[in-house]
């Protein structure tokens, strides 16, 4: 493998010459470079087809590594836009699913309290409601103490208070955890709210690579926000008139 | 304004209060209703002398009857042997099927192995298999069994391999993510997500399980509820006939309602059966 770029150093995340493609069709990832400071939040926004799916599977483990190079650590977790929690086991016990260890139902019980869901400990996962379910993902996600916590859309299916609740939990977690965190996300509002950079991708290539140097809380009256919203949307190929 | 809103719900909210107690009162009696009164009119028809005897016996006789087969120790000597045959066959039909469906779901080679020939053979009525299942294990208690084994186990496979192959692949996703080994992932993803679809199988099989067994006990058996009725048959004993068709009935019935309790008590997670448990 050839050296690994300069600027990358003492990241968390590398991603080098990635290309992915399916038979003959058009690559999905065309030799994608990109890396994640430790404790960074990276916003990943783009188009249906764009590759941001393939990129975060790739980066989960689920998809192979057929051309180009990519480092992560090794306790990584991932939460997919559907809740994915067992049905036949109760709330705790997905939380710590495969985890060894005496004291898991408190380690599960102290997660959920955290995600503020200390009073479904017990539940059967099918009585949670949809912002509820993605609590608890979150929460299975937290409790391995991940390095890299991948986000795969969390909140596309929640209405629209449910989100603004999660993108403020999200938000204060990762204040708290500090984990390098990529999250594909259509919502560029969102984005702008919880990342430290936006990455635009098309045509599995990144378009644009868009530091976001606001302090937190952010606002949407700010003016540099407005600002920087014009510029994802126009990078993206919406145009705000 | 607020006053109109009581007044208007009020009378709708007794109404449906008064309702609801009545109900499942009435319910129950219009439930029972009909079938009562076809037993009274074949009772009816039967003492009236318009129904022969001969060919039909009477309730009452079919009572009496059932009250002296069960006096005189011989309803339960037969039943206890169809239950056994029953159970016997049942249990190997469980241990065959569950055993052969988690080696062809959980592995592409076992798949290759054993799903094919299991996909032929079921299609085979398993009742044409009595002549050849007589010359090969005579007419002892194991023709009966594997009889009954043999058509039971498939639903049990077919509907186990069905589970574990359409367990949702974002699922499995999830614990390649969380890193879980091959095994947990069988004991703690696979296996209880098939569990559903085992217990229908499983149903199906006490259903099936029966229906071989009284072809079984009408061939070449000199015990149990289906030969005490081909013994009725030569002496015209219609009332015997019918307290055996009673016992199966009844059989039938008892067996579907434990795989009921079962799925209750295993698949207490599904809000369906939660909500059933409540009511």
């Amino acid at each position: 493998m050839n050296a690994v770029a300069p600027l990358t150093q003492g990241a968390a995340v590398v991603v080098h010459g990635l290309t992915r493609r399916f038979g003959d069709d058009p690559v999905v990832l065309d030799r994608l470079d990109l890396a994640i400071a430790p404790g960074e939040f990276v916003a990943l926004l783009g188009h249906s087809g764009s590759g941001k799916s393939t990129l975060l599977r790739t980066l989960a483990g689920l998809d192979p590594v057929t051309e180009g190079s990519v480092t992560r650590p090794r306790d990584v977790s991932v939460v997919f836009q559907e809740s994915r929690l067992l049905p036949w086991k109760r709330v705790w016990q997905n939380i710590v699913l495969g985890q060894d260890g005496a004291n898991r139902r408190d380690r599960a019980a102290s997660v959920l309290e955290e995600v503020g869901l200390g009073h479904r400990v017990d539940a059967w996962p099918l009585t949670l409601s949809g912002g509820e379910a993605q609590r608890a993902a979150l929460a299975r996600a937290l409790v391995r103490e991940p390095a890299f916590l991948m986000l795969d859309e969390p909140f596309a299916a929640l209405d629209a208070l449910t989100r603004l609740k999660m993108q403020r939990l999200v938000s204060n977690l990762w204040t708290r955890h500090r984990c390098s965190v990529l999250l594909v996300t259509h919502d560029v509002d969102e984005a702008l709210l919880l990342a430290d950079r936006a990455v635009v991708l098309e045509r599995g290539r990144i378009r644009t690579n868009l530091p976001i140097p606001m302090e937190r809380p952010r606002r949407h009256a700010d003016p540099r926000f407005e600002h920087l919203r014009g510029v994802l949307l126009e990078s993206l190929g919406v145009h705000d008139d | 304004m607020s006053g109109t809103l009581i007044r208007t719900a009020s009378p709708v909210a007794e109404r449906g209060h008064r309702r609801s107690a009545w109900r499942p009162a009435l319910g129950v009696l219009t439930r029972y209703a009909s079938p009562l009164l076809l037993v009274l009119l074949w009772q009816a028809a039967c003492s009236a002398g318009l129904l022969s005897t001969r060919l039909v016996a009477s309730p009452v006789q079919i009572v009496a009857t059932g009250w002296a087969l069960t006096r005189d120790g011989s309803l339960q000597t037969n039943l206890l042997v169809s239950l056994a045959r029953a159970g016997a066959g049942l249990g190997i039909a469980f241990v065959a099927g569950v055993g052969l469906a988690l080696v062809s779901g959980l592995s592409r080679l076992g798949e290759d192995i054993v799903d094919a020939p299991m996909q032929i053979l079921r299609t085979l009525p398993a009742l044409a298999l009595v002549p050849l299942f007589i010359l090969w294990f005579g007419i002892g208690e194991t023709p009966k069994i594997a009889l009954v084994a043999l058509g039971s186990g498939f639903p049990i496979y077919l509907n186990l391999h069905k589970g574990i192959r359409s367990i949702d692949p974002k699922l499995l996703e999830m614990a390649r993510t969380l890193g879980l080994s091959r095994a947990r992932t069988i004991r703690g993803v696979i296996l209880p997500g098939a569990l559903p679809d085992l217990l229908v199988g499983l149903r199906f099989a006490v259903g099936i399980s029966w229906l071989m067994l009284v072809v079984a006990e009408q061939v070449n058996a000199d015990s149990g509820i289906g030969h005490m009725m081909m013994d009725a048959e030569d002496f015209l004993r219609t009332d015997i006939i019918l307290v055996g068709l009673a016992i199966y009935g009844l059989l039938g019935l008892a067996s579907d309602q434990i795989v009921r309790f079962l799925e209750t008590a295993l698949l207490s997670w599904r809000p369906s059966h939660r909500a059933a448990r409540s009511a």
